[in-house]
């Protein structure tokens, strides 16, 4: 089976659009249109000018010897957290505005968990002059104060989402119904490879630049790469130009919380069965009643009871291996890449570089890891949990 | 669906539905709410079947399928529920395709047409995927599809979806989530608009009905109007849901002053 979206935007049993009719115009309005604006040179020439000059990129990829050293085998870090706004979120919501502008939209919405993805959708509104309006569940405000501050500086509302676990999955739900009440002058920057066909589409487009710069700056492909997956848009834009490179061994890693056998996890590969959240197919942590179930994560970012339908098929097809970390786990990864490299990384990021510890590493492996996002966002939670 | 077709050509305007949602406010209260609802003069009853995620919804139907799924209901208790329920009254089940397909596609279909469902409300199942996956299943079943419209939808849809229908179609006041409160004003011009669009079938308007001048605006320009939020609203901390039931049908229709 392809391992690519085909035409009515499914990734072989996973994706869709399943939207209320309320919904159709929007989306339809961005399926019919997505490809063909960011395929135009006119909006390639700002994108890739605001890609260098605004947003820093090309990023580095960085040999991380002392890394490469403790664990006897090559570490290559692709540093998305140089970025603006310290992730690689920045990626997808430059492109989208500049999409939203095209469609002639005056008003931006956008879901949060970590804050990383409001931050920088709130950048990209300052940036065009746009009015920004961000969801973040009430749970999430408390735990990462910092992004919210800079949103609100950047002139963005944060609207808390009260409903249900009041972290990422109702933050989505907010910006879905806000979406649905605002039919015609708004746009729905979604933050991740999830919801409606063709957002997962889109975003992975958008984050694929990752993939395309570690090509050009690696001689020859990696043995692996690694990274996080929440909904999963900064490890699709890390495997994306590899997905046919068979050589290269891709891996997923995603919050296992307490631990994948205890109640309190985020590992939707491991734990969730297909279903439709945020209107799309996938992979879903749910009671056998068809219930959304509320996870549990350290990390903000991967707090999600679904995941990218790209990855389900992913994994289906065995193509990439999805594994899972506990928040012990990467806790212990933050202050191991802290004290050797003299990085700080996102507490997201973190749970990449924890697997390191549970492979059988030989030197001659070639490891990527894509470093997401910087941990200054999370300094409360490493104060509260590190002992530092 | 036949017992929906029949109220619709038997009663051509003028038509009542009134949504409740199954396990609220009590686990059990859905047999005596349908049928004092129906006792007093609502045609249809639409039941919601309770979502942790309904992404359509506003705070009030949000907080009863809380409340509801707090309570213990489950697809299978509302069919246990059904079976308690008149089986004249025409019923339509509501609720998000998530639980449904847990549940089991065929199973589901089968028990809706064992307990006298006549039509189906699912927000988020497009008309695509419907065509594609569902409409050949729902038939075998009698179960007809109600499909929703917006002040956004263009003809030609609304053409295709009047071709995919069967007994009415539901015509959303305003591109909103439901219980938003707005009223009625701001849709004047689009609710004067509905009778002159070229559809076979009856048009039953929601979202944004909480007052009896409210049903009677609609009931000027459509066949019906469906009412969710403010009967939910109303029945929070009444002691005794079938007198509240039959309180809500005579004040929304005009005949008793509000309580």
């Amino acid at each position: 089976m392809s391992l690519k979206i085909d035409e009515q935007g499914f990734y072989g049993e996973f994706g869709g659009a399943y939207i209320p009719e309320m919904l159709y115009p929007n989306v339809e309005e961005l399926k019919e249109s997505y490809l063909k604006i960011i395929h135009s040179d006119e909006f390639q020439k700002e994108f890739q000018a605001l890609l260098k000059d605004y947003v820093g990129r090309p990023t580095p990829l960085y040999l991380a010897e002392r890394l490469s050293e403790h664990y006897s085998a090559e570490i290559w870090l692709k540093r998305e957290d140089l970025c603006h706004t310290g992730a690689h979120k920045v990626n997808n919501t430059i492109g989208q505005i500049l999409l939203a502008e095209r469609l002639g939209k005056k008003r931006i919405i956008a879901e949060t968990g970590a804050g990383q993805h409001g931050v920088a959708t709130a950048t990209a509104c300052a940036l065009k002059g746009l009015e920004c309006i961000v969801y973040m569940g009430e749970k999430d405000i408390a735990r990462q104060a910092p992004n919210v501050s800079r949103m609100r500086m950047l002139g963005a509302e944060v609207r808390p989402a009260m409903s249900g676990s009041r972290t990422l999955k109702d933050a989505t739900n907010e910006a879905i119904r806000d979406w649905i009440n605002n039919p015609t002058d708004t746009h729905y920057i979604i933050g991740s490879v999830v919801g409606p066909h063709p957002y997962p589409d889109l975003v992975a487009r958008l984050q694929a630049v990752i993939s395309e710069e570690i090509k050009a700056q690696l001689d020859g492909n990696p043995t692996h790469i690694m990274a996080c997956v929440g909904g999963g848009s900064n490890a699709i834009g890390a495997f994306y130009h590899f997905l046919d490179d068979e050589d290269v061994e891709l891996i997923g890693l995603e919050a296992a919380g307490h631990g994948i056998n205890t109640d309190k996890s985020a590992a939707t590969m491991a734990l969730g069965t297909p279903g439709v959240l945020h209107a799309s197919m996938t992979l879903v942590m749910q009671t056998l009643d068809g219930q959304v179930t509320e996870p549990h994560s350290v990390s903000a970012g991967l707090d999600y009871p679904g995941v990218g339908p790209w990855h389900a098929h992913l994994h289906k097809e065995g193509r990439v291996r999805y594994e899972s970390v506990t928040d012990q786990e990467a806790l212990d990864a933050v202050l191991l890449l802290s004290r050797k490299e003299g990085i700080i990384p996102a507490l997201e990021t973190a749970h990449a570089f924890a697997h390191l510890e549970k492979m059988d590493l030989k030197p001659t492996d070639r490891i990527v890891i894509n470093l997401s996002g910087r941990g200054d966002k999370d300094l409360s939670t490493y104060i509260e949990f590190l002992d530092v | 669906m036949k017992k929906l077709k029949e109220i619709l050509i038997s009663k051509p305007n003028g038509l009542l539905n009134i949504y409740c949602t199954a396990g609220y406010p009590n686990l059990n209260d859905l047999p005596t709410i349908v049928n004092s609802l129906h006792e007093a003069g609502a045609d249809m009853i639409e039941i919601g079947m309770p979502y942790s995620d309904p992404i359509a919804d506003g705070p009030t139907i949000q907080e009863s399928n809380g409340v509801a799924l707090g309570n213990g209901i489950s697809i299978e208790k509302i069919f246990e529920q059904l079976e308690l329920c008149k089986p004249k009254i025409p019923k339509i089940l509501m609720g998000y395709i998530n639980p449904v397909m847990q549940f089991g596609l065929e199973k589901f279909c089968s028990r809706c047409e064992e307990t006298g469902i006549d039509g189906l409300i699912l927000p988020d199942l497009p008309i695509e995927i419907y065509e594609s996956k569902y409409k050949a299943l729902f038939e075998k079943h009698r179960l007809s599809n109600i499909f929703l419209i917006t002040p956004q939808t263009a003809l030609e849809r609304i053409q295709k979806i009047d071709n995919l229908s069967s007994t009415f179609i539901y015509a959303v006041s305003s591109a909103s989530t439901t219980g938003k409160g707005n009223g009625l004003a701001a849709a004047n011009d689009y609710l004067e608009g509905l009778k002159s669009l070229p559809i076979d079938h009856p048009i039953l308007v929601g979202f944004n009905i909480s007052k009896p001048e409210d049903l009677a605006l609609v009931h000027k320009h459509a066949n019906g109007g469906i009412i969710g939020s403010a009967f939910i609203k109303y029945l929070k901390d009444k002691p005794e849901v079938g007198q509240a039931s039959k309180d809500f049908v005579d004040y929304i229709t005009n005949s008793a002053p509000v309580s």
